[in-house]
């Protein structure tokens, strides 16, 4: 497997220094995180943990470059960030793969926009479809496709341009429970082969507790990061990991963080590209 | 690199979703009972015309005493049908329309992509072509005639008029429509400004785009009439207008037919060409 990864040596370290980001516009802006520090060592697995609408997303969208900072700065291995790039990856909740190519052609997107020739981008795009188990699905378009399958293609389309760092927004969060499981574990295979940054947000305890390294709790909001809990289980993790006693005591802490407020009605998710309708910009 | 783990994973995660996918499905052909029903609807609608027209049919506010009778229509066409004039007539019209049509598709899907994608372009050339869009084909006949040098091209100007609206707006709210999570997703890949419109600003509209073009089609057929008034000599449109001139009324009739068949005709082959080129539209796929 080295042919896909022929930069396992990069490196991929995240800073968020003083991080404030603002949604909105006059008078209806408000703040959706607030101070954020926090820096992410190369190749780390980090799970973004907090309440819907805590702005866990909203940071997301401003490491991947769609939302700037209103304050603070992003940075990548100590290069502020300046816009969407592909050295950091986006996997969103819903799948982003364009309905008028086959799937093959989706994966093989990234190569064409950095002018890799059509034989050599598709066979790259074929290696990267056998790893998530897809290469039979190759000819076949995104529509055609289980939920599970699309986020497998988008995972496969978004590695193959060999991000420094994957960041994903409740990936699974819109899988049955029985597919979610099977792509937990297949996202930290392809982690273990691909090593890159990875920084997942989630709701789901079991989720951030079962992949990350390390997990980070989010306040509601404006979104301040109460927690940072370092998980030591060893890997490669099997899915009795969820009933070991140490696994539960921390799903404990984690369900005391995430305790509601008090009897306010939860709000509305915020995606990575800010408020809805806003959009992220005209082409 | 541990691959083993991974490689005994991979087919047991493809297997379980493998069934849920949707297959790709043919769309079956209309069944015989609704084929038989829209056959039906065209003879009912025939023979009323036939009662209507032979009766001398007078209903006060509409009458149908001067109106040609279906079998009188039929004579005429057959006359013209037998006449060397038929194919001159289909062919200038339809070099016309072809020409205004193509012309018309070039700028309105340009225009339309640059208005429906930057706001400077929108206000800029909206405003103009607002004003111009409610300007009906005849009322452009005597500018047409002074601003270009030949009537052939005044009349491909006019059907010109017809299409470009129509195609222009669809393109407009097509690449108005383009999901944003589509582009920041292709901007994250690597696209750039171009790429962007090249693989996701375009098929994305590409269905509006060409919903706008099957119907400036009939509508470039719509002003052809009024574009062949200023014709000399051939053309459907002017065959039309030239009949009704010499009071001629089988004859409006089987020009009026005429125009109908070929701009239904014209506007299916704009779509069949849609669907060819939009593979991933057919039928049992969501887009």
């Amino acid at each position: 497997m080295s042919t896909l990864a022929t930069s396992a040596a990069r490196a991929g370290r995240i800073e968020l220094a003083d991080v404030a980001i603002r949604l909105g516009q006059g008078e209806a802006a408000f703040d959706v995180v607030e101070s954020v520090r926090l820096a992410i060592p190369a190749r780390q697995f980090v799970c973004l943990l907090g309440p819907s609408g805590c702005g866990k997303s909203t940071l997301l969208g401003a490491l991947a470059g769609h939302l700037a900072p209103s304050r603070g700065r992003v940075s990548l291995d100590g290069e502020t960030v300046a816009g969407p790039d592909p050295e950091r990856g986006i996997v969103f909740q819903q799948h982003t793969l364009l309905p008028w190519k086959r799937v093959i052609e989706n994966v093989a997107f990234g190569p064409k926009m950095r002018g890799l020739p059509k034989a050599e981008r598709l066979a790259r795009a074929r290696a990267f479809l056998a790893l998530v188990g897809l290469e039979d699905f190759a000819e076949r378009y995104p529509d055609e496709l289980s939920g599970g399958m699309q986020q497998r293609v988008e995972i496969a389309r978004v590695l193959i341009n060999e991000p420094r760092v994957l960041l994903m927004d409740e990936p699974f969060g819109a899988l049955d429970a029985q597919t979610r499981l099977m792509m937990q574990e297949m996202l930290l295979d392809l982690w273990t082969r691909l090593p890159t940054t990875v920084l997942f947000v989630t709701h789901d305890i079991d989720e951030a507790l079962f992949l990350g390294d390390r997990v980070l709790v989010m306040s509601s909001r404006p979104g301040r990061i109460l927690e940072d809990i370092p998980l030591g289980f060893p890997r490669p993790r099997g899915r009795d990991l969820v009933t070991d006693p140490a696994f539960i005591d921390l799903k404990r802490r984690c369900l005391g963080l995430l305790r509601p407020r008090d009897g306010k009605p939860p709000l509305p998710r915020l995606s990575p590209l800010g408020l809805p309708g806003a959009g992220a910009g005209a082409a | 690199m541990s691959s083993a783990a991974i490689d005994a994973a991979v087919p047991a995660l493809a297997a379980p979703s493998a069934p849920g996918h949707r297959r790709l499905a043919h769309r079956p052909g209309l069944p015989l009972r609704r084929l038989a029903l829209r056959a039906g609807a065209l003879g009912l609608g025939l023979l009323g015309w036939h009662l209507a027209a032979s009766h001398r049919l007078d209903l006060g506010l509409v009458t149908f005493r001067n109106v040609p009778a279906p079998l009188d229509v039929a004579r005429a066409l057959s006359a013209l049908v037998q006449s060397p004039k038929l194919g001159a007539h289909i062919g200038a019209s339809l070099g016309r329309v072809l020409g205004g049509f193509l012309v018309a598709l070039a700028a309105g899907v340009g225009l339309g992509l640059a208005i429906g994608r930057s706001r400077t372009a929108r206000d800029l050339l909206l405003p103009p072509l607002e004003v111009l869009r409610p300007i009906p084909a005849v009322a452009w006949i005597p500018l047409a005639i002074l601003m270009f040098p030949s009537s052939e091209l005044s009349m491909v100007f006019i059907t010109f008029t017809g299409a470009l609206f129509p195609i222009l707006l669809n393109t407009v709210h097509g690449a108005e429509g383009v999901s944003p999570r589509l582009v920041a997703s292709a901007r994250s890949l690597g696209a750039r400004r171009w790429a962007i419109l090249r693989e996701v600003v375009i098929p994305s509209a590409a269905q509006s785009i060409v919903t706008g073009a099957a119907i400036g089609m009939g509508t470039a057929w719509f002003c052809l009439v009024t574009a062949e008034m200023i014709s000399g000599q051939y053309g459907i449109g002017y065959f039309t207008w030239e009949a009704y001139t010499l009071q001629n009324y089988d004859d409006i009739v089987v020009g009026m037919l005429l125009i109908g068949l070929l701009g239904m005709g014209s506007s299916a082959l704009v779509r069949a060409a849609g669907r060819l080129a939009m593979p991933w539209t057919r039928a049992g796929i969501r887009s």
